[in-house]
């Protein structure tokens, strides 16, 4: 028998007070995504059940700044399909997982600012997340959002 | 092990490597004639059959060239586990009655390149794929990055596990990388995703291999050394786990099939970790090698810095790992995997292995394979 570390005892609800519940007006614009009505599990994207417990999961928007929980960079071309390279081409890019709360890490394409970025990557480092077209994306955190 | 022994009493295997002339199929008859070979007894012996590839076929087709003798031969589709699935299910046909001599055959043969998932087939959005987050080695990069956070683990750690699947597998006459590489040289060699580099990954490629097992009544009859099958356990993953195309993984304390298969297979088997003399990991790439050495009990998490550096892990060390090249050398036949691997203990627990048999009489052996979307087949084997 073994302790399930994210048991309901160990974190409840509260545990997580920055999700925001949908739609509220001070809602930071971010992801959509779900958290179960039971259990302190919050997932993406917004399913309509737990993937724990198999209960009802609710509409939540994520937290829109975190942290890198790891990372790495796409060296070569994905093949094609169903990758679409940018219009000037295949450029190595970098992606990882952000950790928005205590239980959710979110998988997003990390847009540095050039080439150099991809050896700046640090684990820990504070990123921003908005929700986009296609797959979530990532950014670092200017030291002025950080001071806000 | 709960129930009756289950003895191994033939093991075959073909060499793994691209095989523009060979089919599938046609590789799993002859790991299966090998096998049989190896335990002394005609086709028409064998009572009960399970098999399977992820790409090759269905293995129920092979009684066209192996004999039409009316056995029940049962196909098995369980991805990285289809190998482990086919061991367990035969095990289960011998402890039930249903026969006493049954075959479990793994084979597979994948097209050049990286395996080519599509979202859908996921539950993923298609936004995924246009994105490029479709791609295995990406998981591979991240995870073992993190573990390297935190547990300090280095670049040159990665590197000197391939060293070794490449120095094994250049003393395994069917492993397909039989040509030595120096660490530096695996360092060098491209970085593929960060902090994987080109020669840390293995190759989808083609092989098969196959085992013949029997009840202790059936082996006696037999003139060969039998080998025991202590446990064999299949697991899937549990809530929490880090799994490759993941659009989230929850927080905290990640979950490991690995460690869930592992802790089963030795509790079954009645022995630990310390037991153990000669053992196959999973190694997709080295980060997974590093990993599983700590999911499967063998040591703990950070100590695989010291004990790879030691030497600990290559023939002649304490605990030996991979020693016939492993997935990075022998590539990675989907359905043939799990086999490869207990057909290689088996040689060693026999004192079989030739160039590369682990000295002093090795008893106890221990096999891991680890794959998507979540499953880990472990057994436990003694002479």
């Amino acid at each position: 028998m073994t302790t399930d570390p994210r048991s309901r005892a160990a974190t409840g609800p509260e545990a997580a007070p920055e999700l925001q519940a949908t739609p509220g007006p001070q809602a930071t614009p971010g992801l959509q995504g779900a958290r179960c009505a039971g259990c302190p599990v919050t997932v993406y994207p917004a399913d309509d059940t737990c993937p724990r417990c198999g209960g009802p999961a609710d509409p939540v928007v994520l937290p829109g700044a975190g942290t890198l929980w790891t990372w790495t960079v796409q060296r070569y071309a994905p093949k094609s399909p169903p990758y679409q390279p940018p219009p000037g081409g295949f450029v190595p890019f970098a992606l990882g997982y952000v950790e928005l709360s205590e239980d959710v890490r979110v998988a997003a394409v990390l847009d540095v600012d050039d080439l150099d970025g991809l050896d700046h990557l640090r684990i820990g480092m504070p990123l921003s997340v908005t929700a986009g077209p296609g797959v979530p994306r990532a950014r670092p955190t200017t030291p002025a959002e950080e001071r806000s | 092990m709960t129930g009756a022994d289950v003895l191994i009493c033939g093991a075959g295997r073909t060499p793994f490597g691209r095989w523009p002339e060979a089919t599938g199929r046609q590789l799993a008859v002859a790991a299966v004639n090998a096998a049989l070979a190896d335990a002394g007894i005609p086709w028409s012996r064998v009572g009960a059959a399970f098999g399977g590839s992820d790409s090759a076929g269905l293995a129920d087709t092979l009684v066209a060239q192996l004999g039409l003798t009316g056995l029940p031969f049962v196909n098995v589709k369980n991805g990285c586990a289809t190998g482990g699935s086919a061991l367990v299910s035969a095990v289960n046909a011998i402890r039930s009655g249903m026969a006493d001599v049954v075959l479990a055959v793994g084979f597979d043969k994948h097209p050049r390149g990286a395996f080519d998932p599509r979202p859908e087939d996921w539950g993923l959005g298609t936004e995924y794929g246009t994105d490029g987050l479709m791609v295995t080695t990406q998981f591979f990069g991240m995870k073992i990055q993190r573990y390297m956070h935190d547990h300090g683990i280095t670049p040159r750690t990665l590197a000197l596990v391939a060293e070794k699947a490449y120095r094994n597998g250049a003393l395994t006459p069917e492993a397909w990388r039989r040509k030595p590489l120096s660490a530096a040289e695996i360092l060098e060699s491209g970085m593929v995703s960060d902090p994987l580099t080109r020669y840390m990954f293995c190759s989808p490629g083609a092989g098969a291999a196959a085992l013949v097992l029997c009840s202790p009544e059936a082996a006696r009859a037999l003139d060969g050394r039998p080998v025991t099958l202590r446990s064999a356990v299949v697991r899937t993953r549990r809530f929490g786990s880090f799994e490759v195309f993941s659009p989230w993984i929850p927080g905290g304390e990640l979950t490991s099939v690995s460690r869930d298969a592992s802790a089963a297979a030795f509790e079954e088997a009645g022995l630990g970790p310390g037991d153990v003399d000669v053992c196959q990991l999973q190694d997709t790439e080295s980060g997974a090698e590093v990993m599983h050495l700590a999911e499967c009990g063998f040591c703990a998490d950070g100590e695989q810095e010291r004990l790879v550096a030691s030497g600990a892990t290559g023939i002649g060390g304490t605990l030996p790992v991979n020693t016939d090249g492993g997935c990075i050398a022998n590539g990675e036949p989907i359905g043939a995997s799990g086999l490869r691997q207990v057909y290689e203990i088996v040689r060693q627990l026999r004192g079989q292995a030739g160039e590369r048999q682990v000295p002093d009489e090795p008893r106890v052996g221990f096999t891991h394979v680890y794959g998507a979307p979540g499953v880990s087949a472990c057994t436990v084997l003694s002479r």
